[in-house]
């Protein structure tokens, strides 16, 4: 029996993260080296926006070999630092040293669910290169508190190794210093892609990235306009499962049901808390806490089925707007024609989301074909693209003829989805699972760009036929009214000057008018070049 | 064209020319000054309009037109062309100057107006023709020359400069250049009874070598290939003003049977054109049936020429008579023979046996 127990020991999260690393991004140097520079940049970015400061983002990867000797993979310094709040130092060892712990529990929308992913990233560090990580932090721009710290892997705890104080200078935020495995002759390209893309979406962010070469990469922000946070909200009862339901039950401190759904749950008031238990057959004077097994799994089910639940409003949610996207664009791809368009909220499975769209036609940079950028909560989606809903959305559901955009148009697609739960389909966090409600609104949002470029074009087209027609009637009316004159012995050409001026102002018509000679060019054409080719053949 | 005649004939034609060109230009000055696009509109070239006139027997444009606007900037460009060509011609008949069709092309370039290539001007040409029904020698536009006339006709110039100055056509042995003098010369006296016209420059010197302009009382053509209008011109002349009968004798082989077809009833690029076709003229030679019957040295008909056999089989022109039977001649023995083929037998068979035996026979058909 003692053999058994062993096989159903209990395993710490952090030794659960490490056994399944692959899971969370960190499958090989090179993708391990893109996601902790990720997962840093992502909740440098979140802390700023939380609390309305603009982002001013420091990155650095240095090789941690002085001499450089070493080849690919290798130990890299990666160094995050931010301007945000920073955190109360008091904190900073379970924040950062232990699975499962971060502030981000709640349901609003924000880069990471569940606080994981920098410590992951630590966790890969450490038992790749067996370094510690530094983490400072400073709250009031007074004092800039530093902690060496590891993760105690087996029991989930973090080990503070040493710390110390120094004068913070003025400036508050976190800095975040880790030695990891990485290769980056393999990810700088991805990595640059990122920051790329997150400069897009993050257009009221400066941006300083320096590579291992000590090259430097600005991203300069054009806008002092930040989006509006999202709010926090209870969650809705579509969205919640029987285990969390069951955990809000045990927890709970109200007295009767009907309290405990319109205190817990988003849109539920008591009204439709009545109603709504009338509808599941249960007692609303019961107790919360003395639900039955059965009674719980029945609650769970009336809350997925109850048709009258008002939808989740869109408060928690922080989607870009259209004026930031469309700075983004125009910052980072210079394109010649941007449109944008922001969808109205929606929900699915109880979870609120807004679906942006955008769309960057031309300009000197752009090559041609179609390009997808997709975006989730702000952050870039640069792995499995053909997996994405966004990509069959581009690649199935639209009818391209519709647009009479060229094949090889320079486009890029843009394309924003930001939630309370973000359904991707695994924990790497690189691709949108196939919601009906999600596909229905990118493919809206999709429509109406591409509408809105074809109308452009269209104009486009317009515009350069009259400028054309004019130059063309420039050049010949003088000529024609010339020899006219000429042939009736005129002292003076006719004025054309009128009637160029009248087909200026001529309205529009698209004259698809048959080239001509187009009849000529078949048989009377191959007997003449015949005759023609014989009378050569005779000449010589 | 019409057939000459007196000087006030061709000064009546060229009255009228010039009379086509003002009407053109009046009505593209008015048009400009009342803030209208000019157009013109002239019949169709195309396929589709060219057809069969049995009474002319030739070809001739149907009652399709197209219309050339200077609205339509798909047109403007040709039309400027044709705008221009009109105002160079006048010039070219007010000065009784000529040009030829590589000069106008270039002339072009000193009024701002480009032709791509000399296609394209040639095409504009042939528009003119058709807009004003007249042929481009009567706006003295000619193509380069290479045919030639020899034998003892006696011909009066009216080219300024040479005006009265008179000339006999035998007074040369390679012959005189069928260009733009010649063909407005008047006629004065010939002591001849038949035009031959014959395809090749070689046969050409054979024929004057041999006399044939005197034993056979003939007027001796080189048509240098395919005719060129000025020849085809002359020859219709030399019938109609002189009542000559023409006879045609070219290679034996599909393409020489054609030229014949051309001199009797044009050619369908032409077909907006009409006096340029001698419809009395007979081809003599050299047959199918004569590769068989003078046993000919012959080669081989090649893919290609039997492909243009079955295409002349579908013009009405060749559905009957000696033209059906000899196509049907060469590709029953699927052979074909050259005029020179003859010196097999002699440099003079073809004087001496082969012409005279042909000239009999060419009075049955």
């Amino acid at each position: 029996m003692a053999k058994r127990q062993t096989l159903f020991k209990e395993i710490s999260p952090s030794e659960f993260f490490y056994r399944n690393r692959d899971l969370a991004g960190f499958s090989n140097p090179s993708r391990a080296l893109y996601s902790a520079t990720r997962e840093l940049v992502e909740n440098a970015l979140d802390a700023c926006e939380a609390a309305e400061i603009l982002p001013d983002i420091f990155v650095r990867i240095t090789s941690a070999d002085f001499d450089g000797a070493l080849t690919d993979p290798k130990p890299y310094v990666l160094k995050v630092q931010d301007n945000g709040p920073g955190v109360e130092p008091k904190y900073v060892p379970d924040a950062f040293a232990r699975i499962f712990y971060g502030s981000k529990f709640q349901l609003k929308q924000s880069r990471g669910m569940f606080g994981m992913g920098a410590t992951m990233a630590i966790l890969y560090g450490q038992i790749t290169t067996n370094k510690p990580v530094l983490v400072t932090t400073s709250v009031d721009g007074e004092k800039a508190y530093t902690f060496e710290l590891m993760i105690n892997i087996h029991d989930n705890t973090p080990l503070v190794l040493n710390k110390w104080v120094k004068p913070a200078l003025g400036k508050t935020g976190v800095s975040v210093q880790l030695t990891l495995e990485g290769d980056y002759s393999r990810a700088g390209l991805k990595i640059q892609e990122y920051f790329k893309q997150t400069a897009l979406v993050t257009p009221y962010a400066n941006i300083l990235f320096i590579d291992p070469s000590g090259r430097l990469c600005f991203y300069e922000r054009v806008t002092e306009k930040m989006p509006k946070p999202a709010k926090e909200t209870l969650p809705h009862p579509l969205g919640i499962d029987l285990e969390a339901l069951r955990r809000l039950l045990r927890e709970s401190s109200e007295s009767t049901l009907k309290k405990f759904l319109s205190k817990n749950f988003h849109r539920v008031g008591e009204r439709i808390a009545e109603d709504f238990l009338r509808y599941a057959g249960l007692d609303h004077n019961k107790k919360p806490q003395d639900l039955t097994n059965d009674e719980i799994t029945r609650l769970g089910s009336a809350l997925h089925s109850y048709d009258k639940f008002l939808p989740p409003d869109s408060r928690c949610l922080s989607p870009l707007g259209e004026e930031l996207l469309a700075a983004g664009i125009e910052k980072e791809l210079q394109p010649e024609f941007v449109a944008v368009v922001q969808r109205p909220p929606s929900a699915y499975s109880g979870f609120p989301f807004i679906v942006e769209v955008g769309l960057a036609y031309g300009g000197k940079n752009a090559e041609p074909g179609l390009k997808l950028l997709r975006f989730a909560n702000r952050i870039p989606l640069l792995y499995d693209e053909a997996n994405d809903i966004s990509w069959k959305v581009v690649n199935e559901e639209i009818d391209w003829k519709r647009y009479k955009i060229p094949q090889d148009a320079p486009l890029t697609i843009i394309t924003h989805v930001c939630s309370t739960k973000v359904p991707y389909k695994t924990v790497g966090k690189e691709y949108l699972a196939d919601r009906p409600e999600l596909e229905r609104e990118l493919k809206n949002g999709l429509r109406e760009v591409l509408r809105r470029l074809s109308t452009y074009l269209s104009r486009k087209s317009t515009l350069a036929f009259v400028k054309k027609k004019m130059n063309i009637y420039e050049k010949y009316l003088p000529l024609i009214a010339r020899f006219s004159a000429e042939l009736i012995g005129a002292p003076r050409p006719p004025n054309y000057r009128k009637l160029l001026k009248k087909s200026v102002e001529e309205p529009f018509v698209d004259e698809s008018e048959k080239p001509i000679r187009e009849e000529e060019v078949d048989h009377v054409e191959e007997v003449v070049k015949f005759e023609q080719r014989r009378l050569e053949e005779y000449s010589q | 064209m019409s057939s000459g005649g007196s000087k006030s004939t061709a000064s009546r034609r060229k009255d009228e020319v010039k009379r086509l060109l003002y009407q053109l230009g009046q009505t593209i000055y008015e048009d400009i000054e009342d803030e209208n696009f000019p157009e013109v509109t002239l019949a169709s070239r195309s396929v589709s309009n060219i057809v069969y006139d049995e009474r002319l027997r030739q070809y001739v444009l149907g009652p399709a037109k197209i219309k050339r606007s200077a609205h339509n900037i798909k047109h403007i460009r040709s039309f400027t062309q044709l705008i221009w060509l009109a105002s160079f011609v006048k010039k070219l008949v007010e000065t009784s100057k000529t040009s030829t069709l590589r000069d106008v092309f270039y002339s072009a370039q000193a009024y701002g107006v480009d032709f791509t290539d000399q296609a394209e001007s040639d095409e504009i040409i042939t528009d003119l023709e058709v807009l004003l029904s007249k042929a481009r020698e009567d706006f003295n536009v000619y193509p380069e020359e290479r045919s030639a006339i020899f034998g003892d006709l006696t011909i009066e110039y009216t080219v300024p400069g040479y005006e009265g100055k008179r000339l006999n056509l035998a007074s040369h042995p390679d012959g005189y250049l069928i260009g733009p003098s010649l063909s407005t010369a008047e006629f004065v006296d010939t002591s001849a009874e038949m035009v031959i016209a014959v395809e090749k420059g070689g046969l050409f010197t054979r024929f004057v070598e041999e006399n044939v302009h005197k034993r056979f009382k003939a007027l001796i053509v080189d048509t240098a290939g395919q005719p060129p209008r000025s020849t085809r011109y002359m020859l219709r002349r030399l019938n109609t003003e002189l009542k000559l009968p023409v006879y045609i004798l070219a290679d034996g082989d599909v393409y020489g049977e054609h030229i014949a077809m051309v001199i009797v009833s044009g050619s369908v690029g032409a077909a907006h054109l009409q006096d340029l076709t001698v419809p009395d003229a007979k081809w003599i030679g050299v047959w199918g049936s004569d590769i068989v019957k003078y046993r000919l040295p012959s080669d081989p008909l090649t893919e290609i020429d039997v492909k243009r056999i079955y295409e002349l089989k579908k013009d009405p022109r060749y559905a009957k008579g000696i033209w059906l039977r000899e196509l049907d001649m060469f590709l029953k023995i699927k052979r074909k023979s050259e005029l020179e083929a003859f010196a097999k037998y002699g440099l003079t068979t073809i004087v001496d046996k082969y012409l005279p035996e042909k000239l009999e026979e060419a009075k049955s058909l």
